[in-house]
């Protein structure tokens, strides 16, 4: 859908107004929105990302992505994200954790899932029971340390962030 | 052209207006953004991996309750026509249908839907499970998306991160990949010129809406679906209680706003309501739009008793068949047929005069 405004950039906001008893919508793109000093809080953008994805991981060196900041699974950069807004795979999560933890933080107010957990096909679900379930987290944690395997550690410990209250 | 007819009332029960407080509330929706783990995310897959996607899934909602028998639909398959009458049965998104202007249907995209239960896929994630209720239900329909959503990831590994919880393609639904929305018909609050401060205050907390279709849609006929922004740091339970908490708010403000136009503007708006019930009953042509707004006005006198004999049903059944793709069918005309709104008007001219007959 083209901007009302400008009739040449892609409608991200569409903008509900009342004229005459009827409620019409206005669909403008980001920079006529901009200009109209259309606050996000007050419309609904096609993506709520907007901004947001304008300034992520700017001057970020991604900690897991490889040469070039590219998912090692799919291959998709920060760079592609920015621009389509839509994450390549879900190793992209841990490849871009970083910078994506900032922006869920701003885009949601939290990083943690608390919901329900995921319970793989044959297993019982991913519920551990608090208490001795953190315990044996931080049993798998310290030996994961030891034997240096981080890659599991770094989980571990976002597995116990989870779960810590 | 696709046979509607396999689905239970058409895929359209929750027109029914047999739900909680459907005079005010249309449907209640929940979606659940799932994705498949070790799969690339819709916008790299190929068209071989998204029809693997969709042989799996099919395969898992065959050994389910809810989607034993289902009726599979490849949008992929499917002329633009028969499409948008999906799209327009509000049974799949405008993305999946490739609606827009410039937009083409992915090859892989499919919809598999049983009584109220349905699951599109190859949608912006690989699957998005979906029920829809009648009228503000957001418990029962919540129940049936958790029930579906056990019981396809009893038998399809989705992709699930510790920390984030449900991954999904795009992070606006990462966490629970809930979606819950409610359809409400505010004509009341839009009437007081009240409806932006209400929106605005949604916005601020954490809610957010759309039009009649979803996402990126318009508001036609006053109607609004609004539904939570966030999906992260609640849980499920929470994110409805918030929304239904704020719906039963948004209801109590409209049935006010109501009372102050009753009271203080009780001829103005029983002549708008009867004025719209006057050109719907015998207008010669009608466009999508004036049709939508005149059975706003309609709903509205119906809700406030001025206007008898005219049941919500019978309107939710205007309100789906006077759409573009639903009457080119019903009149097995092209859907740009320069005559639309002259048979839109005879549509509905029968409607109400049957419904008139029919309470004699
Ligand atoms: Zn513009
Ligand atoms: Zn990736």
């Amino acid at each position: 859908m083209d901007c009302d405004q400008c009739h040449e950039r892609e409608a991200v906001i569409h903008l509900t107004q009342i004229v005459d008893e009827q409620v019409t919508t206005l669909h403008l793109c980001e920079r006529c929105a901009a200009e109209k000093g259309v606050e996000s809080a007050a419309t609904v953008g096609k993506t709520p990302l907007g901004g947001f994805l304008a300034a992520m991981g700017k001057g970020v060196t991604p900690q897991v992505a490889g040469i070039g900041g590219a998912c090692p699974r799919c291959g998709a950069t920060l760079q592609d994200f920015r621009e389509s807004g839509r994450l390549g795979c879900p190793e992209c999560y841990r490849s871009f954790e970083a910078p994506l933890r900032d922006l869920l933080r701003r885009l949601h107010g939290s990083t943690h899932h608390v919901g329900e957990r995921y319970a793989e096909p044959g297993h019982e679900p991913a519920v551990e029971p608090v208490g001795d379930g953190r315990e044996s987290l931080r049993q798998q944690l310290r030996l994961a340390v030891e034997t240096e395997n981080f890659e599991l550690a770094a989980e571990l410990r976002d597995r116990l962030r989870v779960l810590e209250p | 052209m696709i046979d509607l007819s396999l689905l239970t009332d058409g895929g359209v029960g929750w027109l029914d207006a047999s739900g909680p407080q459907s005079h005010l509330v249309l449907s209640t929706r929940i979606r659940l953004a799932r994705n498949l783990a070790g799969r690339v995310f819709q916008g790299r897959n190929s068209e071989t991996e998204r029809e693997q996607i969709l042989q799996t899934v099919e395969e898992a909602a065959r050994e389910s309750v809810l989607l034993r028998r289902a009726v599979r639909f490849r949008l992929d398959r499917l002329d633009r026509n028969d499409r948008q009458l999906l799209h327009e049965r509000h049974l799949v998104s405008k993305e999946l249908a490739g609606l827009d202007p410039e937009g083409r249907v992915r090859s892989g995209a499919a919809l598999l839907v049983q009584d109220r239960a349905g699951v599109m896929l190859n949608e912006e994630d690989h699957l998005r499970i979906q029920t829809l209720h009648s009228g503000f239900a957001l418990d029962e329909a919540y129940a049936d998306a958790d029930r579906l959503d056990g019981e396809l990831g009893g038998r399809l590994p989705f992709a699930f991160h510790a920390e984030f919880g449900y991954l999904t393609s795009c992070p606006t639904n990462v966490g629970t990949g809930l979606r819950a929305s409610v359809l409400i018909h505010l004509p009341g609050l839009v009437l007081t010129k009240e409806i932006s401060k209400v929106l605005q205050g949604l916005a601020q907390v954490g809610l957010t809406f759309r039009g009649l279709y979803g996402e990126g849609s318009e508001v036609v006929g006053n109607f609004f679906q609004l539904s939570n922004q966030t999906t992260l740091g609640k849980t499920e339970v929470e994110l409805l209680d918030h929304l239904g908490k704020m719906v039963r708010q948004v209801i109590d403000y409209e049935e006010r706003a109501r009372e102050v136009l009753l009271r203080d503007a009780p001829a103005i708006i029983e002549d708008k309501v009867w004025r719209a019930y006057g050109l719907l009953r015998y207008a010669r042509a009608l466009s999508f739009d004036e049709a939508m707004n005149l059975l706003s006005g309609v709903r509205l006198g119906v809700g406030v008793g001025l206007i008898p004999g005219v049941g919500m049903y019978t309107l939710n059944r205007l309100l789906i068949h006077t759409q573009p793709a639903h009457l080119a069918v019903a009149e097995t005309v092209a859907i740009n047929d320069p005559e639309l709104p002259i048979r839109r008007a005879r549509y509905v001219r029968k409607v109400l005069e049957d419904e008139v007959e029919r309470l004699r």
